[in-house]
Parts: structure tokens; C-alpha cells; sequence
């Protein structure tokens, strides 16, 4: 089935059994193999790229479904040359052994930068409150990325200086 | 992943009507759960219709004071609504306390409401389940069923509901509306879309083939403080072994049924003037724990009578 999807700002076209996940088409089709694919079923969140936007799993999507859409991996957020503010900051604070879960973890730190700006409550968020910057917050936040190494405190570290220089 | 072929609707009228006439055809929205379970092969669909686009994702007040939310409305979207946190709080609590941010981003409403069990046999396609294959028997009931229903289960299946966001619905006497094949929309409680297991556990709901919910309306909310509370085996991004929604006098509980458990005996008793630990109890009379789920009674007793103090609480 045809389908276009702007990939890190280029439009790609291309030819796709139905069956085929957003992720397979990047690592499979695009060779973009920064997006990795832990469990294949949403639950470690190595998969995270950022459709229109928004932090999803790639591994529980259909391409076919995404035409149209825009979609940035960790390919397009930074380059060797010219890292990104959170790619910085992870490297700052050595927020990673093994490196698998990276990609996931800062695409998913850029959805959920987003999303604190959006006000976009969590299960730490006071009641009406909007969510203030506290590790708690990004603690439950970036639940939906697994770290096997746990790597964790460095993760938050990174996360909180990224967005200091953000800021 | 077994073949299919894909659409993506053009309306609700005609994505009702494609679904009718399409032999093992489903709507997909978010997709979150129905492509986890096709990867497993314990969905089959031969036909995706993809209602994602559709123009349902609105969420706007109603004539009456209340709220229409769009089917395709994402869980975040739901959450993060400013009507949904300052007039529906225990809606945005149980949205954000189910799943991942990356899943909540996904989600659809009608999605949330219409997930599949999460019984780890009939995950395993290796384990007989009513619900996979009526007649074959349930794994569960000898199995290690510690997150098994004790209210309304049957020796067919003894599965739960695990969506929290229908839990909070049902507390809020929501409505489901929805479209079927032929046009005819129709509207029911929340409280009734989801069935009891009985002798069939595979036949879920209230929906007709082909019939698509387009939205979940709230009445004006009920007087009195809202909440959400949840107990699982890790802080976050877990399934529940049992929640409870209250808001006002309503209570729900969840994780404890095939559907989500409107608490009528304790809502009873409350309103007769007893204790939150009385009326819970008065609830719990009616509970049939297997053994390995056994703490879930006194589990819900404290859960649900801390819930309806920190509800009064707020109001």
C-alpha cells in the first residue's frame, strides 16, 4: 500500500504490506535504526518517536496509518556534529551504560518536555495544579521507558539539565 | 501478523456500514492494544477500518451542563482537558494512572473502553480461554489467577476489565453513544456496555456488529468530591489489582469484575448514613474470592473507604 510520511523532514514514499509497524518501516525500509525494538509490544518504550509532535511507541503502529503524518527519530533530532541540548546533557551526565534504550529515552525526554509546557497533567500532578519540574514528575513521566542498565538517576540528571538549558 | 487489508474511513456512517458488510473487518483507532493482541495472533481481523481521522475527537459541553467527548479523542487529550480536570477530576486521575504517556498519546476513548483482558491466559495462546476459543475451557481458574474478578465472575471466565479511564465513567453515570450499520444512533450507561462473563465470556459487550461508539457524554457532575485511586505491584505504568473511583455519592470499583463494578450496595448504605468502611463492607458481602485473589477483599475495603474520606475530603 503507498504511503507517504515525512521521516526527520523528508517526504518518503514507499510501497507497504499493511502489516508493517511504523518502526519496521524506519529500521527496515529507511534504515534508520536508531529507534530499537525491545519488547515489539509497547512495553519498554525504546521504540519512542515523536509523530506530529507527540511521543508515541512505534512498534504499536501500522504505517499504512501514519500517511501524511510527520514523524522525527532520534536520526532527526541532532547530528554527530550538532547535538541536540538533551543529547548533550545525556552525555554530561552519563546517562547510559549500554546505550539501547537512548534513542527512546531522548525522544521521549522531547515529548515530554512538550507536554509539561502543555500543562498535560500526570498521576504527580496536584489536583488543577499545573505539573511543576520536580523528579518526581519526571520520574513517572518517563515510566514508559525502560532502562535494563538503570541508568535511571543519570537519566533524570540529564532530563533536568537539559531543560535548565532550554529554558 | 496474519494478512489484511486496510482503509482509513471517510465517516462514521460509512466506516459503520463498511464494517458490517466486510467479513472480519474492525475498527482501529489508536490501535495500542488491537495491534499488541494481532501480533499474537489472538486478533485476526481479515479488514482494518481506521476511524483515527474521523472528525470525533472533539471534547464540548452539552445543552444539559455536561460534557461530550469525542471517540477518537486521545486519553492525553481527555486528561489534559481543562473542563475534564476542574469539573471531572476522577476522569483525569484514572486516565493518567493507566498505561504509559506514550500509550495515553495513542489511545483512543472508544479504544480504552473496548480493550481486550489483560488475563495473562488469554495472552497465552498456549493455554485454553473461553474467551479465545468458546468451549475450550479456562486456564486461569487453576492457574495463578491472583488478579482474577471477585464479583461476577463465572467457571467459564473469571477474567477483569483493566481500563481505568471506564471505571471514573462509570462513577459518572456516563453514556456511550453510538452508530449503527443501518445509521441508527443510540445512547446507553457506560455501566452497560461491558457484560458479565457468564456462559460466554467471548460476547464482551453491548455493541451490535459494525456498531461504532462516536462519543462518551457526562451528565453535570455529581455534588461532592471527586477521586481516583489505584493499587498495583509498582508505582507506575502497571495494570491495577484494584481501584476505585469515587465522585460524590457514586462509587466504582475496578480490576475486580469483567466490567467496571458500580458499587450499589455501598453507594446504598452511604446514602442510609453509615461509615465509608461500612458501606464498603456492605459491598464486599457479595464478593467470591478463589483463594490466590483473596486479598483483594480486605484490599478493596481500606482502598475504598480511604477513597470516599479523601473524596469527601475535596468536596
Amino acid at each position: 500500500m503507498r504511503t507517504t510520511i515525512t521521516v526527520n523532514g523528508e517526504a518518503r514514499s514507499l510501497d507497504l504490506d499493511t502489516r508493517t509497524t511504523l518502526l519496521d518501516m524506519l529500521r527496515e525500509h529507511l534504515k534508520l535504526t536508531g529507534a530499537k525494538k525491545g519488547c515489539d509490544h509497547g512495553q519498554c518504550g525504546a521504540c519512542t518517536v515523536l509523530v506530529n509532535g507527540a511521543r508515541i511507541n512505534s512498534c504499536l503502529t501500522l504505517a499504512v496509518s501514519h500517511d501524511g503524518d510527520e514523524v522525527v527519530s532520534i536520526e532527526g533530532v541532532g547530528t554527530v556534529g550538532r547535538l541536540h541540548p538533551v543529547q548533550q546533557a545525556f552525555l554530561a551526565e552519563d546517562a547510559f551504560q549500554c546505550g539501547y534504550c537512548t534513542p527512546g529515552q531522548i525522544c521521549s525526554t522531547l515529548g515530554m518536555l512538550r507536554e509539561l509546557e502543555a500543562g498535560v497533567p500526570s498521576q504527580e500532578t496536584a489536583p488543577g495544579a499545573k505539573p511543576d519540574f520536580t523528579g518526581a514528575e519526571i520520574r513517572e513521566r518517563m515510566s514508559g521507558n525502560i532502562c535494563r542498565c538503570t541508568a535511571y538517576p543519570q537519566i533524570i540528571a540529564a532530563i533536568q539539565r537539559a531543560a535548565e538549558e532550554m529554558a | 501478523m496474519r494478512p489484511f487489508t486496510y482503509e482509513r474511513a471517510t465517516s462514521a456512517e460509512a466506516a459503520a456500514r463498511a464494517a458490517a458488510l466486510t467479513p472480519g473487518a474492525r475498527f482501529i483507532a489508536g490501535g495500542t492494544n488491537l495491534i499488541d493482541l494481532m501480533k499474537l495472533e489472538i486478533e485476526t481481523p481479515a479488514h482494518l477500518i481506521d476511524v483515527s481521522r474521523l472528525p470525533m475527537a472533539a471534547i464540548e459541553p452539552t445543552a444539559v451542563g455536561g460534557l461530550r467527548i469525542g471517540a477518537a479523542a486521545s486519553n492525553s487529550a481527555v486528561a489534559a482537558d481543562a473542563t475534564v480536570r476542574a469539573r471531572y477530576p476522577v476522569l483525569s486521575e484514572a486516565i493518567v494512572a493507566g498505561g504509559s504517556p506514550q500509550l495515553r498519546n495513542k489511545a483512543s476513548v472508544a479504544g480504552n473502553l473496548l480493550q481486550r483482558t489483560r488475563c495473562p491466559y488469554f495472552y497465552d495462546t498456549t493455554k485454553p480461554c473461553n474467551k479465545r476459543r468458546p468451549g475450550a475451557g479456562c486456564a486461569a481458574l487453576e492457574g495463578l489467577n491472583r488478579n482474577a474478578a471477585i464479583f461476577g465472575a463465572s467457571r467459564a471466565c473469571i477474567a477483569t476489565h483493566t481500563s481505568d479511564m471506564a471505571v471514573a465513567l462509570v462513577a459518572l453515570d456516563a453514556r456511550v453513544e453510538a452508530l449503527s450499520p443501518s445509521g441508527q444512533p443510540r445512547s446507553f450507561p457506560v455501566s452497560e456496555l461491558h457484560y458479565l462473563p457468564g456462559d460466554t465470556p467471548h460476547l464482551e459487550t453491548e455493541l451490535i456488529p459494525g456498531e461504532l461508539i462516536t462519543a462518551v457524554v457526562l451528565p453535570p457532575p455529581p455534588a461532592g468530591g471527586q477521586t481516583y485511586r489505584k493499587v498495583r505491584d509498582r508505582a507506575s505504568y502497571a495494570g491495577g489489582l484494584a481501584s476505585v473511583a469515587v465522585a460524590g455519592g457514586q462509587v466504582a470499583l475496578g480490576m475486580v469484575a469483567h466490567k467496571p463494578w458500580r458499587a450499589s450496595a455501598a453507594e446504598g448504605a452511604l446514602a442510609a448514613g453509615a461509615s465509608p468502611a461500612e458501606a464498603i463492607a456492605r459491598e464486599l458481602e457479595g464478593a467470591s474470592p478463589l483463594g490466590r485473589n483473596d486479598f483483594k477483599v480486605p484490599l478493596v475495603a481500606r482502598l475504598t473507604a480511604a477513597a470516599i474520606d479523601d473524596a469527601n475530603g475535596r468536596g
